[in-house]
């Protein structure tokens, strides 16, 4: 569908256009989210890019109470703990991403398998503007 | 798996090393010069330091956290070494294992007969919040683009552990409060003190403060309560979490066919191992780490052993549920069976499997580039039966085992010492 390399600032180019996509071997039929510049079964550069489907399950998850700084100036900490988790997408791939919806302040009642749809979050008032992927439930 | 050998035997013949803490008024070059100072002092027959050929050093972020690079010949100069060789190795946490193991790799070619190998970092001049986005540098891209943490990461790994074994918060406190009655015996420990200490500790100072002192019946009631043990990244509270530290360590290496110039009772590296892992996003299994296993893999298969004959190991705690998940990727417990194993008290000091003797990263403290050496140099003490009050009760040690880990499992290292 395009001829955009298959790295990770056009990953994160797609992400602001709200596009959650993956590089697919042409050769062994294999799917990476994030995309990779080599199908690392094949070691071959004969990709294709693919959306996923949005859809997928938690397989790990934290909440997170000491912020890093970029977290941190969005406001986020002891306070405001915000939860980022695992999420194995149906098709294939795993992505590291927020997981919004869930109560942080309850992190017993998050629940590991559970079923997530993706959702985009768009900082724009920091210099570049930044999306990030992010996850709620279905 | 292939059963590479040495090229020729390596021995290990000194061993020193910093107390870890905070030292404000010290920077990398002066720690290392303390660490070689005792190393000096530690070999049996002494040592000219000038035969000492090279020196290979571990370090991960001196560039950040000290805003100097380059720190190698720093080193040499302060040991005297210049103008003989110096080369700096990085791999986060496991830095100065990788140091180890290209000094063991140029004796065994035979190219050296006597290096120093060591690590050393310096981290308490940043702020808590810099010293955290500097160890965040070490994570896999995404992961810290998603806004994990280090002690994220661990704890999205015990959300898995927990969801598929069955573990609890509770079991991760029996490796703190382990860790912790080994630390008091270790005069280069950090926190040199026990969770009931901790506990008398902070009752006195909130009575001195005239504030209400809570009832805690035990020491996991202690960790249970939030104003002492704050959550950091669930499920890993504070005293799940190792601290930020100065330190240095080194080792003397010498080729076997030398050791003797040097002591009767040198320590032979039998099996090392290394490998290489992917992030989150590419592990199919949160539970485990690949490196781990493969390093693993290979250092057995060198030394001959297996598991079970390695009779105590240093493991790279960095957080509470990475000793969990090390102590069964390593084959000493299996799959899910290491909590229990921990709860039975089975890898206390006087236990059949003691491990993180030295009281661990956790309580030793983590001075990320000097800790790999850190925990040869504790493998080294206890084979030798020189480590006072922490030494393991049982008799003829024989096998011992330091496994170091970079990263959130990106690389990770085993090592098999043997004392003949």
């Amino acid at each position: 569908m395009t001829t955009r390399p298959f790295s990770d600032v056009v990953y994160h180019q797609f992400l602001a256009e709200e596009k959650l996509m993956g590089s697919r071997c042409n050769h062994c039929h294999a799917r990476y989210v994030p995309p990779r510049p080599l199908c690392p079964r094949c070691l071959r550069g004969d990709l294709e890019w693919e959306e996923a489907n949005g859809r997928g399950r938690l397989v790990a998850f934290t909440c997170i109470a000491v912020a890093p700084p970029f977290m941190a100036a969005q406001g986020y900490g002891r306070k405001k703990p915000y939860v980022v988790g695992v999420v194995e997408l149906e098709g294939g791939g795993r992505v590291d991403a927020r997981i919004e919806g869930v109560d942080p302040q309850r992190p017993e009642d998050i629940r590991i398998g559970m079923p997530l749809k993706v959702k985009f979050l768009h900082l724009r008032d920091v210099e570049p503007p930044a999306s990030y992927l992010a996850f709620e439930p279905l | 798996m292939n059963k590479r050998k040495l090229g020729r035997g390596v021995t290990i013949v000194g061993a020193g090393m910093t107390r870890f803490g905070l030292f404000k008024d010290r920077d990398s070059k002066d720690l290392f010069a303390e660490a070689f100072t005792e190393m000096l002092g530690s070999v049996d027959r002494g040592v000219d330091p000038a035969e000492v050929e090279a020196l290979y050093i571990g370090n991960f972020s001196n560039d950040y956290f000290a805003r100097q690079s380059h720190w190698a010949p720093l080193i040499a100069d302060v040991i005297g070494l210049c103008p003989k060789a110096a080369t700096r190795t990085e791999g986060a946490c496991a830095s100065s294992a990788l140091a180890f193991r290209e000094g063991v790799f140029a004796i065994a070619s035979g190219f050296y007969d006597l290096v120093i190998v060591g690590g050393v970092e310096d981290m308490s001049k940043r702020t808590t919040e810099e010293v955290a986005e500097g160890l965040a540098l070490a994570a896999a891209p995404y992961e810290s683009r998603a806004g994990f943490t280090f002690p994220g990461v661990f704890g999205a790994v015990a959300t898995a552990y927990f969801d598929r074994y069955g573990a609890r918060r509770e079991h991760l406190m029996d490796i703190t409060i382990k860790s912790h009655r080994n630390a008091p015996l270790n005069p280069k420990a950090q926190f040199p003190f026990t969770i009931r200490d901790a506990m008398q500790a902070k009752a006195e100072s909130l009575r001195k403060r005239g504030q209400p002192v809570p009832d805690w019946k035990d020491e996991k009631d202690f960790l249970r309560d939030p104003g002492v043990n704050p959550m950091v990244a669930w499920p890993l509270y504070l005293y799940d979490c190792c601290p930020i530290s100065d330190g240095a360590s080194c080792l003397l290496l010498a080729a076997e066919p030398i050791a003797r110039r040097f002591t009767d009772d040198p320590i032979h590296v039998i099996g090392i191992g290394q490998g290489s892992g992917r992030g989150f996003h590419g592990s199919s299994d949160l539970t485990t780490f690949e490196a781990t296993r493969h390093a693993a893999q290979e250092a057995y298969a060198m030394a001959g052993l297996a598991p079970r004959d390695i009779q105590f190991a240093e493991v790279h705690d960095c957080f509470s549920i990475a000793e969990l998940i090390h102590i069964e990727d390593l084959g000493f417990f299996k799959p899910g069976e290491g909590y229990k194993a921990v709860s039975d008290g089975q890898t206390r000091l006087d236990g059949p499997k003691p491990i993180n003797t030295s009281g661990g990263l956790k309580c030793k403290g983590h001075p990320v580039g000097a800790t790999g050496t850190s925990q040869l140099y504790e493998v080294w003490t206890q084979l030798r039966g020189q480590a006072g009050a922490r030494q393991i009760p049982q008799a003829d040690l024989r096998f011992g085992a330091a496994h170091n880990l970079g990263g959130t499992g990106g690389t990770s290292t085993f090592t098999i010492l043997e004392r003949r």
